[in-house]
């Protein structure tokens, strides 16, 4: 446990400019089409501001390893379940012999 | 004293795990219906406020500055400074929730709620889109229940440092408090883009 | 320490049931040796409650006539039965109690890290309970304890919403129980308990834990989305307004497969204490009996799956999910091959809590191995939804968990109570238990290889031969578990006073008196040996 150290207020506050400044540039880049670039952009901003929050403002940056492992099981969890859904809503349109199935929602598939 | 500070954070932590978790079962809900129906989620932004969407995400963004400083404050003994960032931190959670229940007011006015008063002119994806507005609701309502609770949790805080209870020695709650408030922070900048913005490039 | 009012009796020295009387010393208390008797007792109340439901089943099933209560009756029957076993006897049983008693003690310390949040745990379990109490008593819930929609979010006439309300409101019990563990497992060990001289039992509640922490908040947003759902009539897991009835399916097996896990895992922390002990020998591969209860903890969560092979999943991602449930079984068979070699040359006590354990270990590998059965795609479509089914889950809970449990109960008595419990009556009921058990489940197999539906109650007379024994054999496992009801209570009163350490057990929670003092310990314990040093010290008595 070393987190008493005292951070500047300096870098608290370009924090909060740089998160500021995200916040802009997500609005800014979900407004020009991208394609299926735009989700990824993001949630990449979003992640950035979130590490951004969790090492300074939150002090893992100063924390022990078992602080780090705490927030990295918490995050590693949520993909868990994310993945594990997006593989079996993605694949359920998949026919054996590569074909696919028509568009249309892919719960109607059944077995 | 050293050995509750850091059950008190470990504790903390351990609780976001399962907060996050707790926001993860309906941000897996988001993450099929939106892979499922992406026309139908892409045509609900006309219908966010995305201005007040943003004023409100710069407004938390703040407050998890001020709420850093509080506990910076507390750190370096500074008493007045840290009433004045509680404060502060306090205001801004009101902002934030004020905007948010105007944003709601104008939903109930456009019949946006979901249920049997839903109104969509996009008449294909009416069902669709109600799943969103649902998901809108249920996540940005459990936010705002969090931001309530954190409010309360920052007038103890207030309460007690009036009291001068916290010192560079002893300011374990400012400290896991303000884990908390910055953990309600990073949801909202999650729900931001991914429930104001996910058809914007139509709509620029 | 003391601040009785009446002075303490001069023949009994200080412990932590004497220190305090009247009932605002144990309801405001905030020592983790009461709230743990607290619970013993609240979970003791439900596991009554739902062995009655699982009793009126049986006898319903005993004729193939639906005579006895109509269907939707029985429907309500089995499905609080459900409810009571998992939410309220299983998941709180061996943490809440014994893991509540003995962490604490078994690390050194004087309480949890946060006795008070411990406390409240209770309190948010009895506030659950009495909301669960409440629907039983205004006329029940009949969807199942899976809760499925659209039957429960559309269709179902009966109490889902309250029923919703007191699952969700337990979970944050179970919540506060593993983070208070987690954090004083971490935080409050005595010096020298270094995490590889951890008890294997403390192992085995640290992942509990982690799964309360990481899958109950899961079920509880899913079950609060399902209520909101079915008060505002919006859709989201609907499929006649565009939403997926599977997907409710996916977040809430998130959270049940693992809490199979929260269910066995504590007992199979039990085995281990009590193997080790009655072997005389330390347990053979501890660190991977260690690392296997956080390899079940982690590739726990990778399985749910296997529960929806024939809903209309993915076929890749059903795949993937038979081949991982087939992973888990390794970690689970580590731990059996373990206790068979820690038993291999021990000089072997068949005392009561021993018979347990054998039990458990049988049990729990025909539980587990039966699992195997399910988790493959092709006999999963047969087997599914069937007798089968039920068979395999309840030598999983019952043969594996609840014999953990008493096996627990009873080796930890005298310390918890400071009495010991009738060695006669103990040896014959673990008797009766087991014979009972095998004589209602096992029927229960072959009857759903033969393809019998769970969840009907009325069945084809082919079956009826196998009905009629699982039901005689429920009678005789009521006995079994009356009977330790009855001498146990008995016990307090009239058994023996108990030494410190009737086993002659290692584990620093033999070290203290019998029962403890409010603070566990006189002085404050190190630990200055390896875990299970019982080589050496084969005369089974071991001066504390
Ligand atoms: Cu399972």
């Amino acid at each position: 446990m070393t987190s008493h150290q005292v951070v500047p207020i300096k870098v608290y506050v370009a924090v909060w400019a740089a998160l500021s400044i995200l916040t802009m540039t997500t609005w800014q880049v979900a407004l020009i089409d991208l394609g299926p670039f735009n989700i990824i952009a993001a949630i990449t901003i979003a992640v950035v501001k979130m590490l951004l929050v969790v090492t300074i403002f939150m002090h893992v940056r100063q924390a022990d390893s078992l602080t780090r492992l705490y927030v990295g099981a918490g995050f590693l969890w949520l993909v868990i379940l994310l993945g594990i859904l997006l593989c079996d809503y993605l694949s359920r349109s998949w026919i054996p012999g590569g074909q696919f199935w028509p568009s249309g929602p892919a719960m109607i598939v059944g077995g | 004293m050293e050995q509750q500070f850091s059950s008190a954070q470990l504790g903390m932590w351990a609780f976001l795990l399962t907060e996050i978790m707790f926001f993860g079962g309906m941000f897996g809900a988001y993450t099929v219906y939106r892979s499922m129906y992406p026309g139908a989620f892409q045509s609900t932004t006309h219908y966010m406020n995305v201005t007040l969407g943003m004023a409100n995400t710069l407004v938390l963004i703040a407050s998890s500055l001020t709420m850093a400083l509080a506990v910076r404050s507390a750190q370096v003994d500074n008493q007045k400074m840290l009433r004045i960032m509680i404060v502060l931190t306090l205001f801004f959670g009101f902002v934030f929730l004020g905007i948010k229940g105007y944003e709601y007011h104008e939903k109930w006015v456009e019949h946006l709620i979901p249920g049997p008063h839903f109104e969509y002119n996009v008449p294909n994806y009416a069902h669709q889109a109600q799943i969103l507005f649902f998901l809108y609701f249920a996540m940005t309502g459990t936010h705002a229940l969090h931001m309530v609770i954190g409010a309360g949790l920052l007038t103890y805080l207030l309460i007690k440092s009036y009291k001068g209870s916290f010192s560079s020695h002893y300011y374990t709650p400012v400290e896991i408090i303000g884990l908390y408030w910055h953990f309600v922070d990073i949801v909202w900048i999650f729900l931001f883009p991914l429930l104001y913005l996910i058809g914007a490039h139509l709509h620029a | 320490m003391s601040t009785a009012i009446e002075t303490p009796r001069s023949t009994e020295t200080l412990n932590y049931l004497n220190t305090k009387y009247g009932w605002k010393s144990w309801l405001f208390t905030t020592d983790h040796k009461r709230i743990a008797i607290l619970y013993l007792i609240s979970i003791s109340f439900f596991f009554l409650l739902g062995g009655i439901f699982a009793m009126l089943v049986r006898l319903e099933l005993a004729t193939p006539a639906g005579d006895l209560f109509n269907s939707d009756t029985y429907n309500k029957l089995f499905t609080m039965h459900g409810i009571v076993m998992i939410f309220f006897f299983l998941i709180p049983s061996i943490p809440a109690t014994l893991g509540n008693f003995l962490i604490p003690m078994m690390i050194g310390a004087k309480d949890l890290a946060f006795p008070r949040i411990n406390l409240l745990s209770w309190y948010i379990y009895i506030v659950a309970g009495l909301i669960a109490v409440g629907t039983m008593a205004y006329g029940g819930v009949d969807t199942g304890w899976t809760f499925y929609p659209p039957f429960s979010s559309t269709y179902s006439r009966t109490y889902v919403v309250a029923a919703a309300i007191a699952v969700f409101v337990s979970g944050f019990s179970s919540i506060l129980t593993g983070l208070n563990f987690i954090v004083t497992i971490h935080k409050m060990r005595a010096p020298g308990m270094t995490f590889d001289r951890l008890p294997l039992f403390v192992w085995a509640h640290y992942a509990t834990s982690l799964i309360q922490l990481l899958g109950t908040p899961v079920v509880a947003i899913t079950i609060a989305l399902l209520g909101l759902e079915r008060i505002f009539h919006v859709g989201i897991f609907d499929p006649a307004i565009g939403g997926d009835p599977i997907l409710f399916q996916h977040l809430f097996w998130f959270y049940s497969h693992p809490a199979v896990y929260i269910m066995i895992l504590p007992g199979m922390g039990v085995i281990n204490e009590i193997v080790a002990c009655f072997s005389r020998k330390r347990p053979f591969g501890y660190p991977f009996i260690a690392g296997s209860s956080i390899g079940i903890a982690v590739l726990g969560f990778l399985v749910w799956g296997h529960h929806m092979f024939v809903t209309g999943q993915s076929m890749y991602a059903s795949l993937v999910f038979s081949l991982l449930s087939m992973a888990v079984a390794v970690p689970s068979a580590i731990k059996v091959f373990n206790w068979t070699a820690t038993m291999y040359k021990g000089s072997i006590r068949f005392e009561t809590p021993m018979l347990y354990a054998f039990g458990f270990i049988g049990l729990f590998t025909i539980g587990g191995l039966t699992g195997l059965f399910l988790a493959t795609l092709a006999t999963n479509v047969h087997l599914t939804d069937t007798y089968f089914v039920v068979a395999h889950f309840h030598y999983v809970m019952v043969g594996g968990m609840v014999l953990g449990y008493l096996g627990g109960l009873h080796f930890w008595w005298p310390k918890i109570t400071g009495r010991m419990y009738p060695e006669f009556w103990g040896k014959l009921s673990a008797l009766i238990v087991f014979v009972g058990f095998n004589f209602t489940f096992f029927p229960q197999f072959l009857a759903g290889y033969a393809g019998m539906p769970r969840r009907y109650h009325a069945y084809a007379p082919e079956y009826q031969v196998f009905n009629v024994m699982s039901t005689a054999g429920a009678s005789v496992l009521g006995i079994g578990f009356t009977l330790p009801l009855i001498y146990l209570i008995w016990s307090l009163f009239y058994g023996p006073k108990a030494p410190a350490n009737p086993w002659g057990a290692k584990g620093l929670e033999w070290e203290t008196s019998s029962p403890p003092p409010t603070y566990n310990f006189d002085t404050p314990p190190v630990m200055n040996e390896e875990a299970y040093n019982y080589s050496g010290d084969d005369t089974g008595v071991h001066v504390g």
